[in-house]
């Protein structure tokens, strides 16, 4: 299979095409160059979900719509905790970390029933989820792989953090449902930090509650997707990093630190997408 | 505008010197207030020397959030200045981050607003014990869950979609301090009762009276809001 020769042809019948995946020609270039798993086993999942971004995901803007994306970012992490609680449990049993685990499970569902209830006949079904990504991540079920669990963890909070940020403004129509959605957007912002507690006291020393530049930590590369992005140091034309007050230098890294960036509904989709049987 | 009209001058002095321990009762005493009209004060106009007016529509909005991170900056940059008696090496980096942070975030609205923003407000800090890490944290933890609650409950009131955008990257920082905070006062409370209602997993938002209830314990400049957007 020659990516570049297909990618031509589809350029000759859509001339379009480049300008919408643009920011992923870069990573098709890349992928002659992965190990051969990725390349084999995963690549009809990348071109995949390639295709699906360029044509079939678009901002929706019916209320309805916008929640039914929340419900399924909502589902996939309700369901992911509920089977991590189940399986880590006993390993972990008199623990903080299981405590916290199990808030975190009872929140996430919490969410899941307030978007069913708002939503009512209106909500989508919960899709069947594969938090291997088809085999790109270890089982994060399997007791040895613990680390991996929480690693995960920390892409869905902090994934979850930016979708519902990015989708704030197309609920602006409905106040009530604005201000719910943004007070689950903080609840995921504190599992993020929480979570991210969690991981530097088990071995990540370095990581801080919150997010640095568009560094992903001591997670898998195949998250990086989370991350991309957020290294901003200038926000709305005022740019921070190197700006001296009060006898404070603000560093790059801290004005980065201080504002998380929204994901687009593409961006965060087509994460969510990996980890959809 | 009428007098008695969403007024938060929060006059609640008289016990400002007993401490962080009141916070709650003086919460209940502002929420009594506002459904009693007990303790809102009369006032209306720039012109009465009521204080500061954060001015009305999304200007309104983003320059009470520029008071709170005012507030907050001013708290941290003091905290840093005079770390409390015996703090760890990993809490005095991670208060210096949360320092950096809220002077972004006030460095920001400053800048933002430009000639619309607010002067600077003058701090309270008489019933922090800065040399004592419970006092010190208590505040924080109090400031931060109280920022987050303003900003989400002032969401809805912006009408820039952009202004909403901005607001959510600066609330969700917000919460992550909060939850570190809550967890080094007591480790597993980050998403507690207290601030996230635990049958629907929302947070508990507040309305800017609410917010300025609280805050103007801690703010000697007097903030009239009553040209915010409700």
């Amino acid at each position: 299979m020659n990516l570049q020769n297909i990618i031509k042809e589809i350029e000759t019948v859509d001339p379009e095409f480049h300008e919408r995946v643009s920011p992923r020609r870069e990573a098709i270039k890349n992928m002659t160059g992965f190990g051969k798993k990725l390349a084999l086993g995963a690549l009809p999942l990348a071109m995949g979900s390639l295709f699906t971004k360029a044509y079939g995901q678009t901002q929706p803007t019916a209320i309805n719509d916008v929640l039914n994306f929340a419900l399924t970012l909502e589902y996939l992490e309700a369901e992911f905790y509920t089977r991590g609680v189940a399986a880590h449990g006993a390993a972990l049993a008199g623990t903080p970390a299981i405590g916290a685990l199990t808030t975190i499970r009872n929140d996430e569902n919490n969410h899941v029933n307030f978007l069913k209830s708002v939503l009512a006949a209106a909500a989508v079904a919960k899709p069947n989820f594969d938090f291997t990504a088809k085999g790109t991540f270890p089982d994060p079920f399997n007791t040895a792989n613990y680390a991996v669990f929480l690693a995960l963890a920390q892409a869905f909070e902090d994934t979850g953090v930016r979708a519902y940020k990015g989708q704030a403004p197309f609920l602006m129509s409905n106040k009530t449902v604005l201000e719910a959605a943004l007070n689950i957007h903080s609840v995921e912002a504190r599992h993020a930090s929480h979570i991210r507690q969690m991981r530097k006291a088990n071995g990540d020393t370095t990581l801080k509650p919150w997010i640095t530049g568009n560094n992903r930590g001591a997670i898998p590369a195949a998250a990086q997707a989370v991350y991309n992005g957020e290294e901003l140091e200038t926000q709305a034309t005022v740019k921070l990093s190197g700006m001296v007050v009060d006898g404070i230098t603000l560093s790059a890294a801290a004005v980065t630190e201080a504002f998380d960036e929204p994901l687009s509904y593409k961006d965060a989709l087509d994460i969510a997408k990996l980890f959809i049987a | 505008m009428t007098k008695n009209e969403a007024l938060f001058e929060n006059k609640i002095v008289a016990d400002r010197d007993s401490g962080f321990a009141n916070m709650t009762r003086r919460k209940f005493l502002n929420f009594a207030g506002a459904s009693t009209g007990l303790v809102l004060l009369a006032a209306c106009s720039k012109n009465d020397n009521n204080g500061v007016d954060l001015g009305s529509g999304d200007t309104g909005i983003l320059n009470y959030a520029y008071a709170l991170e005012q507030l907050e900056a001013a708290f941290y940059i003091q905290v840093v200045n005079s770390f409390y008696t015996g703090i760890s090496a990993d809490e005095r980096s991670l208060l210096t981050d949360i320092r950096d942070h809220e002077v972004a975030h006030r460095e920001f609205f400053k800048a933002a607003l430009g000639g619309s923003a607010i002067q600077a407000l003058e701090v309270d800090f008489s019933s922090i014990n800065f040399a004592d890490r419970t006092s010190v944290l208590g505040t924080a933890k109090a400031f931060e869950d109280l920022g987050v609650s303003a900003y989400n409950g002032a969401g809805p009131l912006l009408q820039s979609a952009a202004f909403l955008t901005l607001a959510g990257k600066i609330v969700s920082v917000e919460a992550r301090h909060a939850a570190l905070i809550r967890d080094r006062i007591s480790n597993g409370s980050f998403v507690a009762g207290d601030v996230v209602d635990l049958t629907t997993g929302l947070e508990k938002s507040r309305t800017p009276a609410q917010v300025l209830g609280i805050a103007g314990t801690y703010i000697k400049t007097q903030i009239n809001a009553s040209n915010l957007p409700s």
